[in-house]
C-alpha cells in the first residue's frame, strides 16, 4: 500500500482548511465577514475549482458551464419541493443531474477542439437557457423562477411533520441552513471539493490531462485514446458546477433561468483566468475577488460616492464622482472588464503569476542586499 | 528465414495531383534495421504516416505481426507495439522531461484509457526509476526537471526517442532521428540505436545522413518520387548507379 499522504499535501490541506474555516475572522476587516457573502465566495470558489479541472488541465475552454450551474439549482429546488428540505439529497441530486447533462453535452462538444468546442458548449448552454424559458416551463416555472410553495408534496418531510402555514427553510437534520450554519456547510463542501481537485492534479490522470493540453496529437501516437479522458474531465467539472448550483439553492431555495445565461458562463472563465488557470489556488482567488468586488462596487451609487469624496472641494468632488460613477453600481461590469483586459495583457498567468513574480523579486532583492552587506564587511 | 514484422503491400497515396506514393512494397524482418533513403519530397515521411494511421492510403494495406494497421486509429496502432519519432519533434513542451517520459510509460502499463485519479504520480517509483534510467541512456538526465519546450532541436529529438524507448515497442519508426544534432550527439545516438538493436528491437529509419545509414542499416530501400527504385544490402545500394542518379549527385553516397 503506497503512502496515502505526503507531508506537503497535509500541510497544504491543513492551511487551506484553517483559512476557509476562519474566513469570517480574516474577512471581517474587509467588510466581508457576514454569512451571505461568505457563502457566495465559497460557492463560486467551488464553481471555479471545477472549471479549472477542465480548462486548467486540458486547455478546453467551455463557454457553457453556467448550464450545469442552473441544472444543479433546479434539481436541488425540486428535491426540496418533492421530497424534503434536507439539503443532502438536494446537493446529491444537483451534482448527479449536472453530471448526466455534462456527459451528454460533453459527448457531442468534444468531437471538436479549440474554438469550435467553445462555440458548441456556448450553443448548448444558450439552448438550455431558452428551453428553460419556453418548452420547459412546467419544470422551470419560466420567468418567475422555480420557488417553494405551501402545496409542495415534500413526501419525506410529511411523514414526520405537518405542513405549517409559512414556507419551510432548508435544513441539515434540523439545523437551519441560514446564517453561519449555512456558510459552514458550504465551507465544508468547499474543503472537500478542493481536496478532490488536489488529488486529481497530482494523479497520473491529471498529468495525462496536462499532456493532452500540451500536445494532443502526441498523446494519440503514444497510445492514448484522448476522447474519454476529456469526457471524464468535462463531466467532473460539470458536476462541480452542479454542486455549486445546488448550494446556491441551499442558501436561497429559488432557481431561475438567468443563472444559465452566457454571462454567467463567461464569469467563471474570468474568475479562472484572473486567478491563474491551471494552478490549484488561483481560480479560488479569482472567484473570491470577483464576487467580493461585485458586492462592494455594485452597492455604490452617486450618493455614496459624494460621501466618499466629501473631504474634497466641491468642484473636485463633482469631477471625481463624474469619473468614478460609470464604474460602480450597475457599471461594475465595466470595472471587471477593464481589470480583465489589464490582467490578460500584463499578467497572462493571473494573480498566481503576479505572486510568483513578486516573490522572486523579493528573493532577488534579499540576495543582493546580503551580497552588498558582505562586500561592505 | 526471419519473421516479417511489418508488411507493406501495394501502398498508393496521392495529394491532389501529386502521386506521393505509388505501389510501394516493403517487408521488414524481425530484429533488423531497415533504412529508407531518398531525396526530399520522395514520400518517405508519408509512408510512415500511413503506417501509424495519420494518413489513409488510397490503395494497399499494412500488416503488423498479423494485424491489419490500415484503418486503425493512431492509439490502437501504438498499443499494438509501434512507436514513432517524428521529423518535427512531437513532445510535451509544457511538461518536464521526466513527465514527458513517464506519460508514455503509463500508456504502456495501463492501455489506451484508465481512470487513476486518486493515485499519486510521485508514488509511481517504478515508472519514475525507469524514466530516469532511459533519460540517462539518451544523455538528458541532468535536465530531467526542466521543461521540454526549452530544449534544443537535437535534444528534443533525443527526448522523443526516450519517450518511444520506454514503451519497449516491437517496431520503432524513426524519421530523421539525428537531424539538427551535433556530430557528437549524432554519434551518441548511433551508439544508442546499436545497443537497442542488440536487444532485438526492429527498426525503420529514415535518414539523410549517410554516415548514420551505413552505420546502422542491415537493409536499405531507396524511395524516389513515390516509388522504391532500389532495394538491397548497404553494399549493393552504395554502388548503384540509379541511386546516384536519384540524388543527382547532391549527396555523396
Ligand atoms: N498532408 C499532405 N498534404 C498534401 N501534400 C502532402 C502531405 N504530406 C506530404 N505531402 C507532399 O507529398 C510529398 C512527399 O512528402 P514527404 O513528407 O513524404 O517527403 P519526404 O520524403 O519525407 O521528404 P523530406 O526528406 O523532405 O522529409 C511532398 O511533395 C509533400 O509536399
Ligand atoms: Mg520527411
Amino acid at each position: 500500500m503506497a503512502q496515502l499522504w505526503h507531508r506537503n499535501d497535509l500541510l497544504l490541506m491543513g492551511v487551506f482548511t484553517l483559512a476557509v474555516l476562519a474566513m469570517p475572522l480574516w474577512l471581517a476587516p474587509f467588510g466581508a465577514g457576514y454569512p451571505d457573502l461568505l457563502q457566495k465566495l465559497a460557492i463560486y470558489g467551488i464553481f471555479a475549482i471545477g472549471f479549472n479541472i477542465l480548462f486548467g488541465l486540458t486547455g478546453y475552454l467551455s463557454f457553457g458551464h453556467a448550464a450545469f450551474l442552473g441544472v444543479g439549482s433546479y434539481a436541488a429546488v425540486w428535491s426540496f419541493k418533492l421530497f424534503t428540505m434536507n439539503v443532502l439529497p438536494a446537493v446529491l441530486f444537483g451534482t448527479l443531474l449536472a453530471g448526466v447533462f455534462a456527459a451528454l453535452i460533453g459527448f457531442i462538444s468534444l468531437r471538436r477542439s479549440g474554438i469550435y468546442f467553445s462555440i458548441l458548449t456556448l450553443a448548448f448552454a444558450q439552448m438550455s437557457y431558452n428551453l428553460a424559458y419556453s418548452v420547459l416551463t412546467p419544470i422551470t416555472n419560466g420567468e418567475t423562477g422555480l420557488q417553494l410553495t405551501q402545496s409542495d408534496p415534500r413526501i419525506i418531510d410529511r411523514l414526520y411533520v405537518e405542513a405549517t402555514s409559512g414556507l419551510p427553510s432548508t435544513e441539515l437534520f434540523g439545523l437551519k441552513m441560514s446564517g453561519y450554519p449555512g456558510f459552514y456547510f458550504c465551507a465544508a463542501i468547499l474543503i472537500i471539493a478542493f481536496f478532490f481537485s488536489v488529488r486529481i492534479f497530482n494523479s497520473p490522470f491529471g498529468v495525462k490531462l496536462l499532456a493532452i493540453k500540451s500536445n494532443q496529437t502526441r498523446m494519440g501516437y503514444t497510445g492514448y485514446n484522448t476522447r474519454p479522458y476529456l469526457l471524464v474531465a468535462f463531466v467532473i467539472s460539470g458536476m462541480y458546477a452542479g454542486l455549486a448550483g445546488s448550494l446556491l439553492a441551499v442558501t436561497d431555495p429559488l432557481a431561475g433561468a438567468e443563472r444559465m445565461q452566457w454571462t454567467a458562463s463567461g464569469e467563471v472563465v474570468l474568475m479562472t483566468i484572473l486567478g491563474g488557470a491551471g494552478t490549484l489556488i488561483g481560480p479560488l482567488l479569482g472567484a473570491g475577488l470577483i464576487k467580493y468586488f461585485e458586492n462592494v462596487f455594485s452597492a455604490y451609487n452617486e450618493a455614496v460616492l459624494h460621501q466618499i469624496f466629501a473631504m474634497l472641494p466641491d468642484w473636485l468632488q463633482s469631477a471625481m464622482v463624474f469619473v468614478v460613477n460609470p464604474f460602480v453600481g450597475e457599471g461594475w461590469h465595466l470595472t471587471l472588464g477593464a481589470l480583465f483586459v489589464l490582467i490578460v495583457i500584463f499578467l497572462p498567468g493571473g494573480i498566481m503569476e503576479g505572486i510568483r513574480r513578486l516573490s522572486s523579486l523579493v528573493r532577488r532583492i534579499i540576495a543582493r542586499s546580503r551580497r552588498d552587506g558582505l562586500q561592505a564587511a | 528465414m526471419n519473421d516479417i514484422v511489418l508488411n507493406v503491400s501495394n501502398i498508393g497515396k496521392h495529394f491532389g495531383g501529386l502521386q506521393a506514393l505509388e505501389n510501394v512494397n516493403l517487408q521488414i524482418e524481425a530484429g533488423k534495421t531497415h533504412a529508407i533513403i531518398g531525396p526530399n519530397g520522395a514520400g518517405k515521411s508519408t509512408l510512415l504516416n500511413v503506417c501509424v494511421g495519420r494518413i489513409k492510403p488510397d490503395t494497399g494495406s499494412v500488416k503488423f505481426l498479423g494485424d491489419n494497421l490500415t484503418g486503425r486509429k493512431p492509439h490502437e496502432i501504438n498499443q499494438l507495439g509501434v512507436a514513432r519519432v517524428f521529423q518535427t519533434p512531437e513532445i510535451f513542451p509544457e511538461l518536464t522531461l521526466l513527465r514527458n517520459v513517464m506519460v508514455p510509460a503509463f500508456a504502456k502499463r495501463e492501455g489506451a484509457f484508465k481512470l487513476n485519479a486518486f493515485r499519486k504520480v510521485d508514488n509511481e517509483a517504478e515508472v519514475r526509476d525507469e524514466a530516469e534510467h532511459i533519460l540517462e541512456d539518451v544523455g538528458l538526465k541532468e535536465q530531467m526537471n526542466g521543461l521540454a519546450g526549452s530544449l534544443s532541436r537535437g535534444d528534443k529529438r533525443r527526448l522523443e526517442l526516450a519517450m518511444c524507448l520506454i514503451q519497449h515497442p516491437k517496431l520503432l519508426l524513426l524519421d530523421e532521428p539525428t537531424a539538427g544534432m551535433s556530430r557528437h550527439d549524432t554519434n551518441r545516438t548511433i551508439d544508442l540505436l546499436r545497443l537497442i538493436k542488440e536487444r532485438g528491437m526492429t527498426k525503420v529509419i529514415i535518414e539523410h545522413d549517410m554516415h548514420v545509414v551505413f552505420s546502422l542499416a542491415d537493409h536499405i530501400s531507396v524511395l524516389a518520387q513515390g516509388q522504391i527504385i532500389v532495394e538491397g544490402s548497404p553494399d549493393m545500394v552504395r554502388g548503384n548507379a540509379r541511386v546516384q542518379e536519384a540524388y543527382l549527385g547532391g549527396a555523396h553516397v
